[in-house]
């Protein structure tokens, strides 16, 4: 069992889609919103996925195909 | 008792240990050193700090390491250049330029902060230490590591440019090129970082490592004579630069170092990566990540942990952000280069650009102190400017076309 965290940002169309919702039953992953901010244009949310690191990849790959951006939870590290 | 209280979570308060960690366990937010202020006060003076190591361990006692044994003794106390001719050329009365392009050992600011983190990764009991990078970082750990005797290895892009990765190879770390884009590589090395138990400078060691940015903010008031600028113009990657200059001087009044902080923070990023600058320009309390697409690649951070924080400082401190296209870099660094003899990488042009913008729009007036904030050494991105800086004039082996060439008389004089 793994746990990863990410940052995950929302495309403007789909802030009102349940995605995060969505995506725990899509994929075998736990999904853990820890911080969120999600206004009428933008949203983001800090979320760790648990479950076998094969299904969080897969997960991840499923956030991207819904137009997502998902970053690791430091942002970007290479300086 | 210990200078150092504990890391404290930026968003939701909550405090834990001074070891190597950087994320709250409970809000995911980031972690930062919070300080007994009350037992520095009981002995930190400008006199102490005046009589310390010509080094920016001179600030010892607001760096968060425990000993005396460190990594990178000879960092910082760079010099603050009084710019009577770049300031006479943009109508400011007394602009100074903090001079880190010749910042030791690996000519830019980094050398700062990770001086600070390799010393406290040594004192936490690591012996290895790494860090993603395209440039000024990965030379700076790579540099350090080797005269600390520390296992090194430097995460790199797979098409980073040669000269950039022989700045690494040169110091004999472990280079490791990732294949993939820098999404690939920033999300590999965060995995990395969870996984190893090593010294990640920006990531898990991030806490201490930041802190290092905050002695650019102690000599400045020092070198001024104890007393803080009007306005400072500082580039703007992460952001955390910024926020900790900020922090610097907020803890120089709180110990009564000096009577008040007055200064406007004003943040400097290039056209083709400005999250947080356009954010700011649209009156918004957050940014959105962009696609870096810009030869100020020092600065090149699309989704900078620090943008919020930024904002915030600069909003406090009522000052402005601005940026500049890559076109208004080189004539920054020529600028520069031309009225101070100071040859600043790509960075240094943005900071200028800004610089020159904000006096125009009257953001800084004529009779402010000013500091601008050049980070890093020409030397390293002369990419940059090679199709701008012309050729040399080519005469014969001959006096009579040299004099020629530059119409001079008996007496001298005349111009190409």
């Amino acid at each position: 069992m793994s746990h990863l965290r990410f940052h995950i940002r929302f495309p403007e169309d789909k802030i009102r889609e349940p995605i995060i919702y969505q995506i725990g039953r899509e994929y075998n992953v736990v999904t853990d919103v820890r911080r969120a901010d999600v206004r009428d244009t933008t949203g983001w949310a800090d979320v760790e996925l648990s479950g076998d690191t094969m299904e969080i990849e897969r997960a991840v790959a499923g956030l991207r195909a819904k137009g997502c951006v998902v970053d690791p939870i430091e942002l970007n590290v290479v300086e | 008792m210990s200078k150092m209280k504990a890391l404290v979570c930026r968003e939701c308060g909550k405090e834990y240990p001074t070891k190597a960690i950087h994320v709250c366990e409970m809000c995911f937010g980031p972690l930062e050193v919070k300080y007994n202020y009350d037992e520095i006060k009981k002995t930190i003076s400008r006199k102490k700090i005046e009589d310390g190591p010509r080094s920016m361990w001179r600030y010892l006692d607001l760096l968060p390491v425990e000993g005396t044994n460190f990594v990178g003794p000879h960092a910082g106390f760079t010099p603050l250049v009084r710019a009577k001719n770049l300031g006479a050329y943009l109508g400011l009365d007394e602009l100074y330029i903090k001079n880190d392009t010749v910042n030791h050992p690996t000519l830019s600011f980094k050398d700062r902060v990770v001086a600070v983190a390799l010393t406290r990764a040594r004192e936490l009991g690591f012996e290895t230490v790494a860090c993603a990078s395209t440039g000024n970082l990965a030379n700076s750990v790579a540099a350090h590591a080797a005269s600390a005797n520390l296992h090194c290895y430097v995460f790199i892009p797979g098409d980073l440019e040669a000269a950039k990765v022989l700045g690494n190879l040169i110091y004999k770390p472990h280079v490791v090129e990732i294949e993939g884009n820098y999404d690939d590589v920033n999300r590999l090395c965060s995995e990395i970082a969870g996984e190893h138990g090593w010294a990640f400078v920006n990531i898990n060691i991030r806490p201490y490592y930041a802190e290092g940015s905050k002695t650019l903010a102690f000599e400045t008031v020092e070198q001024l004579g104890w007393k803080t600028p009007d306005q400072v113009v500082i580039p703007m990657a992460s952001g955390s630069l910024l926020t900790k200059i900020w922090k610097g001087l907020h803890e120089m009044k709180a110990l009564g170092l000096i009577d008040y902080v007055h200064t406007k923070i004003n943040g400097a990023q290039a056209e083709g990566c400005s999250p947080i600058s356009t954010a700011f320009k649209a009156g918004r309390d957050f940014f959105k990540p962009v696609k870096p697409q810009t030869i100020a690649k020092s600065l090149a951070i699309g989704n900078p942990a620090d943008g919020y924080y930024a904002l915030k400082a600069t909003a406090e401190s009522h000052g402005s952000m601005d940026m500049v296209t890559d076109e208004e870099v080189v004539e920054g660094i020529q600028l520069l280069a031309q009225t101070e003899g100071i040859f600043a990488e790509t960075a240094g042009g943005v900071t200028i650009g800004v610089l020159k913008k904000l006096v125009k729009q009257g953001v800084i007036k004529k009779d402010e102190v000013t500091v601008a904030y050049v980070t890093g050494n020409g030397l390293k991105t002369q990419e940059a400017v090679i199709d701008s800086v012309g050729r040399p004039v080519r005469i014969q082996p001959s006096l009579v076309d040299f004099e020629k060439t530059f119409k001079m008389g008996k007496n001298g004089g005349g111009d190409a």
